[in-house]
């Protein structure tokens, strides 16, 4: 891992990026330069599969910072989300203490509020200094968790600093770059999207899709790499509870890559269908005529 | 003007003006209380009375502690003191709603009420004694509804009947804990901090017990033609849970679905229910309840269901082209919700029987299904929010399909 400088243009943040696998639309690139260039976080929303948070682990590939993530979840609090304290060492300590008969409680409570007794969760750790420079935080599906995180996350992303009662206050040397994903299970507060540069992560076209299989399928033959493409990009079209994203598209050509598949059969399809739809009710409705159409479609020499 | 003296306010005929208008404000809706009254009359003092803007500035300080009153406030004043030079008769000029020839504004028709009741030392009285009546308007196709119309005894009504309401209270534990003496979970960090007070010995435990909140509410108003008489009220009532809990989403449906939670939110209900209308475009149209339901399961569903919700449908059901999409699309609804309220306007007729097409194919799919009209309604409403489902409201369903 080498630590790279930061990019100077949208340009270079594309080449950046492309240089490690992953393609991007020419308006993620722009808002990911403009992120890293103003210091704002960058709060990604969109569907699942569509490639959210892999950005956050290829700018610290490509930069060569520490990737930091936080998965949230309802219920995500102070003690597992920034600090806590270690109560058992505590303990430990303050029986050592008085087995040296320590009596002095002032010195008691010092000692054992001091930083090795700190447990360090992922939003401390990102304000931590670090030699290849500021860390990526990536604080992932921020929409799992409750509504007081948010308040809490937002007051840490205003000035990148954790107060702690027994401490004191930590700061950041330098503010670390801040991804945050969503993908709208609930609709994050407003508050927090003003402080961050908001993007919506769609769905690839067709021909971006196709680069991207290619890239992150290398065994699959041309024929079938278009066919996949062009079926998904089909089913997409068709009125789906969940379309299949990116994620989706990968995983069904390297499975039909694994079945050595060289073209598409309704057979076929029809056996690997789970690996693009995820509703029973989405996959009843592929089938008979609307596959075949489908299919047709997608398999056409054109 | 001279020295102020703020023990003795001024008498006389600017104390009279501002104490009625002070009434005025309270009867539109405003909270003012005698202490906001005493210091309008010491602020008066203060600014150049013949400076109408400064007046305005002065009161509207003092009045007004909400941003939502700023309207009416507004128009208010505008009523009040709009014959500054003539301020004997202030009373008498307000024209009364029937004379006003143009459209009024919205809150407009609250105002002048307001002025224009001939003494308001018994306003609440009299407003106890005032049937609410429901306005049943017009299918009106494409038209934009003027809620604003509302008289202020049905304000008044609605909004004394809502505030007696128990809203429903905390029933959702939630995976977030707080300081609590009878709590189960044991508080390490607190109990170390004042163990250090007996020089390390841990004699008082803390513990911590689960935060509860109250479950977030959709709403779904069908606005169609036959649901009209229902929607204004329905309408002032989501304003209300909007205003007491935090988590309410409101969609309106006839022929397209709005999300209207916005509009609905932090203000004043008649700006609210306004801006609900100009952003509705088919108030009283057709309903088509199976394409309303299909684009918010695909829209909006995943994005208000998912911290266990409970959504009100408030629908008759009279839906048309009533078929298996209908039963798939309210499948999925009730399947991703914590619990399903179906509120039928069409339930108060004790003979009814669901022989509509809809409404079969909709009740499989329902955890509860009551019957809504007036301020009973709303009662009931409350009540199932509230009350934990009935026993038997299967059979109920059972029995009505």
């Amino acid at each position: 891992m080498s630590a790279s400088a930061l990019p100077t243009s949208v340009d270079g943040m594309l080449e950046l990026l492309t240089s490690r696998g992953y393609l991007a639309e020419r308006s993620l690139a722009t808002v990911t330069y403009l992120s890293l260039r103003m210091g704002r976080p960058l709060f990604l929303e969109g569907e699942a599969g569509v490639g959210k948070t892999e950005i956050a682990k290829v700018l610290s590939a490509a930069l060569g910072r520490k990737l930091i993530r936080l998965q949230c979840y309802e219920g995500l609090d102070v003690a597992s989300a920034v600090y806590e304290w270690s109560s058992a060492a505590q303990m430990i300590a303050i029986r050592l203490a008085e087995a040296a008969g320590d009596t002095d409680r002032d010195q008691l409570s010092s000692d054992i509020f001091a930083e090795r007794f700190l447990i360090k969760r992922p939003l401390l750790q990102a304000l931590e200094p670090d030699v290849a420079g500021a860390p990526v935080l990536l604080i992932d599906e921020l929409d799992r968790a409750d509504e007081a995180f948010e308040a809490y996350l937002l007051e840490i992303l205003s000035d990148f600093q954790v107060t702690i009662p027994e401490f004191g206050t930590i700061k950041a040397p330098q503010p670390p770059i801040v991804i945050i994903t969503s993908n709208r299970t609930r609709e994050i507060h407003d508050a927090l999207k003003r402080r961050c540069l908001y993007h919506w992560v769609d769905y690839p076209e067709a021909e971006r899709e196709l680069a991207i299989v290619k890239s992150r399928v290398p065994d699959i033959s041309a024929k079938l790499s278009q066919q996949v493409v062009r079926f998904v990009q089909a089913l997409r079209d068709q009125d789906f509870y969940k379309s299949p994203g990116v994620a989706e598209t990968i995983d069904w050509a390297t499975a039909l890559t694994e079945l050595d598949a060289r073209s598409l059969t309704p057979q076929l399809v029809g056996d690997t269908l789970g690996a693009l739809l995820k509703y029973q009710d989405d996959i009843a409705r592929m089938q008979g005529d609307t596959l075949q159409k489908v299919l047709k479609d997608a398999t056409s020499e054109n | 003007m001279t020295t102020i003296d703020h023990l003795n306010p001024p008498t006389g005929h600017m104390a009279d003006n501002v104490v009625g208008f002070a009434r005025a404000l309270r009867a539109a809706g405003i909270p003012v209380g005698p202490g906001a009254v005493i210091d309008a009359l010491n602020a008066l003092q203060v600014v150049e009375i013949g400076n109408r803007a400064d007046v305005y500035a002065t009161l509207e300080a003092i009045f007004v502690k909400r941003h939502e009153h700023m309207l009416i406030f507004a128009q208010a004043f505008d009523l009040f003191f709009r014959a500054a030079e003539d301020w004997k008769h202030m009373l008498d000029s307000v024209p009364l709603p029937d004379h006003a020839r143009k459209k009024p504004p919205p809150a407009s028709r609250r105002v002048q009420e307001a002025l224009a009741q001939p003494s308001m030392r018994d306003e609440e009285q009299q407003v106890q004694e005032q049937e609410l009546r429901l306005s049943v308007s017009d299918k009106e196709i494409l038209q934009k509804k003027d809620f604003a119309q509302m008289s202020a005894a049905e304000i008044a009504e609605v909004t004394r009947a809502i505030a007696n309401m128990k809203l429903p209270q905390a029933e959702l534990r939630t995976r977030r804990y707080r300081p609590d003496a009878k709590g189960l979970k044991l508080d390490m960090r607190r109990t170390l901090r004042s163990s250090l007070r007996t020089g390390g010995e841990i004699i008082d435990i803390r513990k911590l017990g689960r935060i509860e909140k109250p479950a977030p509410i959709v709403a779904l108003l069908d606005i169609s033609g036959s649901m009209s008489e229902y929607t204004r009220l329905f309408l002032h009532f989501l304003h209300a849970i909007t205003d007491a809990r935090k988590r309410v989403s409101v969609f309106l449906f006839g022929t397209r679905l709005t999300n209207v939670t916005r509009a609905l939110r932090a203000r004043d209900p008649d700006e609210a229910l306004a801006s609900c209308s100009s952003s509705v475009e088919d108030w009283a149209g057709g309903t088509r309840i199976a394409t309303s339901l299909h684009s918010f399961n695909k829209l909006w569903g995943r994005r208000v269901l998912g911290q266990g919700a409970i959504v009100l449908l408030i629908s008759d059901g009279l839906e048309r082209e009533a078929d298996d999409k209908l039963a798939f699309e309210m499948d999925r609804l009730h399947r991703s919700c914590r619990r399903l309220i179906w509120l039928n306007p069409l339930l108060r007729y004790s003979g009814f029987e669901a022989k509509a097409q809809g409404i079969k194919m909709m009740l499989p799919h329902v955890d509860e299904f009551r019957p809504v009209h007036n301020l009973t309604s709303m009662e009931g409403l409350i009540e199932a929010l509230s009350a934990p489902p009935p026993p038997h409201h299967r059979s109920l369903i059972r029995s009505a399909a």
